[in-house]
């Protein structure tokens, strides 16, 4: 019996987000799960009820029927007060569910019997990345972040010289280089603007360069790095150092950023009052921090505000306002979830707690509070046995090299054997043979030396062009075709006919591979061009 | 001409036959390289015409015999697609094999070139005719099995006969006895027989050898044709009293095996394991035992739009082509992505495996015939340790040389083989038809990486969509 997915309308003013879209109903209906979306869910996100309905998913009139007819309910904010209430016991829940700061939420939905599912502690490892909503919708933030500060900032982004004058670019400057101030970055530079960035851990600074931005580093050595790839709290000095630099940077820039978070904790007061005043007027401030407190002394939540001519913006619902994308992004976010959930593709979920990735997700388990989960295993150090492997194939030297020389038994047993070979043949063959195999020695020894110069690039002309060069053969057949008979060594009944045949024959042979091995090698050599 | 002056022309033409295997160290100097090729042939040819040991009577038959040769072999030049390549050497390898059989019999036949030996002369004269025609008997067939086995006209599945070593053996055995029956007889009929049923086995022999070698490890059995038909050029200079046919076999018989070596030690693999023939079936089923290694996990699949973004956002793309490139005859299709992202500025290599295709230097080929630069295709060893700076890795049909496993997975049948490391790039995007495993029957890990992304179908098809979504 498949199991069904609900999708209520989110009921938190002013979102605008769904927890599904059509074109992801259809992925999970394949998964062997049923969808029902509540009607008018996705309108705010610009999907209307017939376009659930013609990806497969049923409409539901109201959320209270959809609560009671769903056994998985996917939403985006945490379950409202009504909500709670029409939660069933068995029924699973994935939301954002922030547990540290909604503990009363959580004792409500365990007295529930609920297994809730919460996005925002979804384990920050590589395997779980394809479900890391929290970086999907700071990736969105980021970008929304930078249109509203356009919005707001009267000028253009990029610089341009026209016939009316020249526009000298904006400056922005990116506090804290997350998925958020990252994506901030990218979409600032990609509107012209010249971005520098700040964070306090020093090694985002390449991933600063790569989205365009100039790393602005703190004179201070103080690494910024912790648990989970996210910042800690920095010592007093490192603080001052770092004030020195905003101030100096708010003189000069004229957006301002702020993405600086610490997990569990207030945001950061990173700009202060008198670095607002020192700003140019007509500059903008976008604190996306601006619901755990801001990083700006003088944010208003939620609110547009003009402090000493600089436009501050503290929305909290960035990702809300870009709700097509945002909704697209966490649906796919949902659907790789149901996919971890669902392994066997029969629309059941199974809540395996030993999977690393549900465990860590997983925050009320049958009415059982798990959560906080226990410290993730840090997916760094790679199986030893790799190393051994690697420096196994190292020690092979490079190719087109001879290789390192061979240990001393192998060469003494090659020079025995040899020696031996040698002995025999001088001791047999007569004279006339033995210069023949000095010749053909010493030419094996020619055509080693001069072979391991050849280019790797060019092993495919070496084939052809030694190839041609082996019909060099067509002189043992040549010098059959007519030969000047010795007189007395039997050449009355030579079988003139047979010998003549076999030659020309092995004439017409060789000299297809004459002209045709050297003419296809000048064919290949003339396509190898700078 | 005397014999002395056609002797001094035989040390010209050895020395220019050297001097064009030098000049094939560079790319600027290969094609002078060819050409003192060309010239040595033409001096050893004219000298051997001209010199003592033909006579006039013979001219009508040479010029005819080699016209229709050249004509066939100049217009197989012409039209022989890259892609062909291989296919068009082994041809010509059997055509070398073919060639030394008959100058054996010809001259084993020919009473005024047996008469003048005695004794152990003798003896070794006789010994020379035995192995030429052994060693160009094997060769011929060998080739003409290769020959049908890249041209897909046989399977390119190994064909492994039960007891295939002992029919090995016992046909070595029989050739040696035969041998001494053959060195013992005393008139040319009497000969005949053992040489006829030593060539019969040997022909056998070629087939047999062939057929159980699979189709990945071609370069190495092109690599030892190659070689065989030098060492039957040898023999027949052994036969002959002929110098210039000793070196120039010698030279080219020590070229092939040298490439034979180098396309092994790419595999990590030893010689005679190739040639024994199929694929990990001398050291059981590692396969399965390494269960508990199986890679498992995501396969992230994307579509050509995907990848364009992908090429497009990128500052360094390393681009590993392989076999199922020249199946789908995509490397036009790659040049045109390669300079539209060389001309946006985007840093563009190759990394070519030395086994990647069914010839060594066989991928380096088909790039320059799609006008690529050569001095962006890179060998192995040159860009491995520069895919971590790299953006985009793509991965063109190849497989078992970028699987991982072969560092990581000591139980790997392939463990130890050096591999293209585009795993370690930011993304890699392989291109393949299904997700069947490589020629090795080991599956690959690097599908299952976070960071690899799946371009399934047929490559030169999902080029050429790239290609327009790049331009689009």
């Amino acid at each position: 019996m498949p199991q069904v997915i609900g999708v209520p309308t989110e009921t938190a003013a002013g979102e605008k987000r769904v927890a599904t879209v059509p074109e992801v109903v259809e992925k999970l209906i394949k998964l062997g799960f049923k969808v029902a979306v509540q009607s008018g869910a996705g309108e705010a996100a610009n999907f209307s009820d017939e376009v659930y309905r013609a990806a497969g998913a049923d409409i539901v009139p109201d959320a209270a029927r959809l609560w009671a007819s769903s056994d998985i309910v996917f939403k985006v904010r945490a379950p409202s007060a009504e909500e709670v209430g029409l939660v069933r016991a068995g029924q699973a829940i994935v939301a954002f569910i922030w547990p540290a700061q909604n503990p009363d939420l959580m004792q409500q939905l365990a007295a529930k019997k609920a297994t809730v599912l919460a996005m925002d502690s979804v384990p920050r490892i590589s395997r779980a990345q394809k479900l890391d909503a929290l970086s999907s919708m700071a990736n969105i933030a980021g970008y929304r972040a930078v249109i509203e500060a356009a919005h707001q900032f009267g000028r253009f982004f990029t610089g341009q010289i026209t016939a009316a004058g020249k526009v000298p670019p904006a400056k922005v400057f990116v506090i804290g280089a997350g998925v958020a101030g990252l994506a901030a970055i990218g979409t600032a530079s990609g509107l012209g603007a010249i971005v520098r960035a700040n964070d306090t851990r020093p090694e985002v600074g390449d991933q600063v360069k790569s989205m365009g931005g100039e790393f602005v580093t703190v004179d201070y050595q103080e690494d910024g790095t912790g648990v989970g790839g996210y910042a800690k709290v920095m010592s007093e000095g490192f603080l001052k150092a770092q004030a020195e630099v905003f101030a100096r940077q708010a003189k000069e820039v004229d957006i301002i950023i702020t993405t600086a978070l610490i997990p569990g904790k207030p945001a950061p007061k990173l700009i202060t009052g008198e670095m607002v005043k020192s700003m140019k007027p007509g500059s903008v401030i976008v604190d996306m921090a601006a619901e755990q407190g801001g990083n700006c002394e003088l944010t208003v939540p939620h609110q547009v505000t003009v402090k000493h001519g600089v436009t501050i913006i503290g929305y909290s619902d960035l990702p809300s306002r870009l709700a097509k994308q945002s909704s697209t992004l966490y649906a796919t976010n949902l659907f790789r979830l149901s996919e971890e959930l669902c392994k066997a593709k029969d629309g059941v979920i199974n809540v395996n707690m030993e999977d690393e990735v549900i465990r860590g997700t997983t925050v009320i388990k049958d009415g059982n509070i798990t959560w906080p989960p226990p410290a993730p295993r840090l997916s760094a150090a790679p199986p030893a046995v790799a190393k051994p492997a690697a420096v196994a194939v190292k020690a092979q030297g490079g190719h087109g090299k001879s290789g390192a020389p061979a240990s001393g038994r192998s060469t003494a047993i090659i020079f025995g054997v040899a020696a031996v070979l040698f002995w025999f043949i001088g001791a047999n063959a007569p004279a006339e043979f033995l210069a023949h195999f000095t010749v053909f020695v010493l030419a094996c020894f020619v055509g080693y030396m001069v072979v391991w110069n050849v280019t790797p690039a060019l092993h495919t002309p070496l084939m052809s062009v030694t190839n041609a060069i082996s019909s060099i053969i067509a002189i043992g057949a040549l010098v059959q075709v007519a030969p000047p008979l010795l007189a007395g060594a039997g050449g009355g009944d030579r079988p003139e006919l047979w010998i003549l045949g076999l030659a020309v024959v092995g004439i017409g042979l060789t000299s297809i591979n004459m002209f045709g091995g050297f003419a296809v090698t000048q064919r290949m050599l003339e396509m190898f061009r700078k | 001409m005397s014999v002395t002056l056609a002797t001094v022309s035989y040390i010209g033409a050895t020395i220019l036959f050297i001097l064009s295997l030098g000049g094939l160290s560079n790319p600027e100097t290969s094609r002078r390289g060819n050409l003192y090729g060309m010239i040595g042939m033409t001096i050893a040819v004219l000298a051997t015409v001209f010199g003592p040991q033909v006579t006039s009577g013979g001219y009508a038959w040479i010029v005819g015999a080699m016209v229709v040769g050249a004509s066939i072999g100049l217009y197989a030049a012409r039209i022989v697609k890259m892609t062909q390549m291989p296919e068009l050497v082994a041809l010509m390898h059997s055509l070398v094999g073919l060639a030394a059989m008959l100058v054996g019999f010809a001259n084993y036949i020919d009473p005024a070139a047996a008469g003048v030996f005695k004794g152990a002369e003798k003896t070794i004269h006789e010994l020379e005719i035995y192995i030429g025609i052994l060693i160009g008997a094997v060769t011929f067939t060998g080739s003409v099995i290769a020959f049908g086995k890249l041209s897909g006209k046989i399977t390119g599945k190994p064909l492994l006969l039960p007891a295939r070593h002992w029919i090995n053996l016992t046909g070595l055995l029989l050739v040696i006895w035969f041998g001494g029956v053959f060195i013992n007889t005393h008139s040319v009929s009497d000969g005949m027989t053992p040489l006829i049923v030593m060539t019969v086995i040997a022909l056998l022999f070629g087939i047999h050898m062939v057929m159980a070698i699979g189709g990945a490890d071609m370069p190495v059995v092109i690599s030892m044709l190659n070689s065989y038909s030098g060492w039957a050029a040898a023999a027949t200079g052994f036969m002959l009293n002929n110098n210039l046919l000793i070196v120039t076999g010698a030279l080219v018989g020590s070229s092939g095996a040298i490439l034979s070596y180098i396309m092994c030690r790419a595999m990590n693999r030893h010689f005679v394991a190739v040639i024994a023939g199929g694929f990990g079936t001398g050291s059981g089923t590692p396969a399965v035992a390494s269960g508990g290694a199986q890679p498992a996990g995501e396969v992230f699949p994307i579509l050509a739009p995907e990848t364009a973004e992908l090429l497009r956002t990128a500052k360094n793309v390393i681009i590993v082509p392989g076999y199922g490139m020249a199946v789908a005859q995509a490397q036009h299709s790659v040049y045109e992505i390669t300079k539209f992202l060389r001309d946006k500025g985007v840093n563009v290599r190759f990394g070519i495996h030395p086994v990647a295709g069914r010839m060594p230097g066989h991928m380096n080929v088909l790039l320059a015939e799609a006008k690529v630069p050569y001095d962006i295709v890179m060998e192995m060893d040159e860009l491995n340790g520069d895919f971590p700076d790299t953006d985009v890795s793509m991965v063109i049909g190849a497989n078992d040389i970028v699987n991982p496993a072969a560092q990581e997975d000591p139980t790997s049948p392939i463990a130890g083989m050096p591999v293209l490391e585009v795993w370690k790039a930011k993304t890699s995007i392989v291109m393949k038809r299904s997700m069947a495993s490589g020629y090795a029957g080991v599956d690959n890990p690097l599908f299952y990486k976070d960071n690899n992304r799946m371009l399934f179908g047929d490559a030169k098809k999902m080029l050429d969509e790239v290609l327009v979504a790049l331009k689009g």
